[in-house]
């Protein structure tokens, strides 16, 4: 659902279809509109955050075809037919993924304000990399900051999700 | 939030080219968008037009071919960081790669929008101004092709022409005795100073050498000054050299004072990337 959206009368409307956590969306969106926008405003998902802007911090981490781009500095239309991931699409069923139990499990966040981003970042890394060295997360997450922690539980985390996600497999 | 603005989609490079004749400077090309985007939402340049050139075909991949490397414009860092051409042929160049700025930019973030955008603070042109690399530009009628070094030409400036586009980027493949190094040094989110070396190593003698600077001042420079304290010599009389040649580099890299450091700590930091650099190729 989300906000009505006014559009100028003689706006160019792009059509988007795309997977949004595991479902077809098929909604209409001008060009300048950024994708952070279209998924917190127009679909009212609101886990994604802005913070920076201007992609540097990775608050407003998504995963488009499982890698992670910047919300807020991508133009909504280019996710057409492709699937995005948000923080609320990664619990299945209720059952919450490995990273967001260890996360909770090492206390792997504070505020919370950075942890969706955190997360998605730290599972497009996993899925790359299911044994990252320390040295491995620490230069993929690199984009990825928290001013709460120090970062050493979220690199705790990360590692328990990641030895759980192996022993799973 | 972004001001309104036209998409255009063109197929072939010759309806790009023509676009960017028709519209002039109310049309800007897009790829990743990850500078131009935010260049837009700061305010500093708006567009009526962007141009997504992202369909054009044959401009993403990465390839040796006779000789020569020759990089697609629309290849993106994170292509480019897991391209085994790069890593085979390329090391220095696949490691820059991997440390453009994060994760994120590295996915959206093309090699060729990253030379066009001609930010300072980037670390692609410095390396490829040292790897003496050419970059292809082509419109409707015609390609031609342009050295890495008269690519650049100020701050967000290159010798492209309005309406031509950026397609590859061609080096040669390293023969063998052939060494390169990138090093770069910052603490803001941008490098403050990048500096690349290159050159043969055979038999302990130095030739072809080329050393760039960048990040410290509008554009990256090669400076032959620098490389003629280097050139012919062997490589400890070389290392001698390399502080002389550090001071040169830095005065050459016409740094100026600003949020990323004095003129003098720039200069300075010229000086102490370029014999590190020159260390790690020399081995």
């Amino acid at each position: 659902m989300g906000k009505a959206m006014r559009r100028h009368s003689a706006a160019q409307l792009i059509p988007l279809s795309f997977t949004l956590n595991g479902r077809l969306q098929e909604i209409e969106v001008e060009p300048h509109e950024l994708l952070l926008d279209v998924v917190r405003d127009q679909l009212g998902l609101t886990g994604v955050k802005r913070s920076c802007d201007v992609q540097v911090c990775g608050a407003c981490t998504l995963l488009v075809d499982g890698r992670p781009v910047s919300a807020c500095t991508t133009l909504a239309f280019e996710v057409r037919d492709r699937s995005v991931l948000t923080i609320e699409g990664l619990a299945e069923d209720g059952k919450l993924h490995p990273l967001q139990e260890a996360f909770i499990e090492h206390g792997g966040f504070q505020c919370g304000f950075c942890t969706p981003g955190m997360i998605l970042a730290a599972k497009a890394l996993l899925d790359e990399n299911p044994a990252p060295s320390e040295a491995e997360l620490k230069h993929f997450m690199h984009g990825n900051i928290c001013r709460c922690t120090g970062y050493k539980k979220i690199i705790e985390s990360i590692m328990a999700a990641a030895k759980e996600m192996r022993s799973e497999a | 939030m972004l001001r309104r603005f036209r998409l255009e989609e063109p197929e072939t490079i010759a309806e790009a080219s023509e676009l960017l004749s028709r519209f002039g400077e109310s049309a800007k090309v897009y790829a990743g968008g990850t500078e131009l985007l935010l260049a837009m939402k700061e305010g500093l340049v708006q567009y009526e037009r962007l141009i997504n050139i992202k369909k054009l075909q044959n401009l993403r991949e990465a390839k040796a071919d006779d000789g020569m490397i020759s990089i697609g414009a629309l290849c993106t860092h994170h292509e480019l960081e897991t391209s085994p051409v790069l890593r085979h042929k390329l090391p220095a160049l696949h490691r820059l790669e991997q440390n453009v700025a994060n994760v994120r930019v590295r996915q959206a973030g093309t090699l060729g929008g990253n030379l066009c955008f001609a930010e300072p603070h980037a670390d692609p042109g410095t390396l490829l101004t040292a790897l003496g690399a050419t970059m292809v530009a082509e419109k409707a009628s015609g390609r031609r092709e342009i050295s890495a070094e008269d690519f650049f030409v100020d701050a967000y400036e290159t010798s492209l022409q309005g309406d031509e586009l950026l397609t590859e980027i061609r080096i040669a493949a390293p023969e063998e005795h052939f060494r390169s190094a990138y090093l770069k040094f910052g603490y803001l989110e941008r490098p403050s100073v990048g500096v690349a070396v290159a050159f043969k190593l055979n038999g302990g003698g130095l030739t072809d050498v080329k050393i760039a600077v960048g990040c410290a001042g509008p554009s990256p420079r090669r400076v032959r000054e620098a490389e003629a304290l280097l050139n012919g010599k062997s490589k400890e009389e070389a290392q001698r050299s390399l502080a002389q040649a550090g001071q040169v580099a830095g005065r050459a890299s016409q740094a100026i004072s600003d949020l990323h450091g004095s003129q003098d700590y720039k200069e300075h930091i010229v000086g102490v990337l370029l014999k590190r650099a020159f260390q790690s190729a020399a081995g």
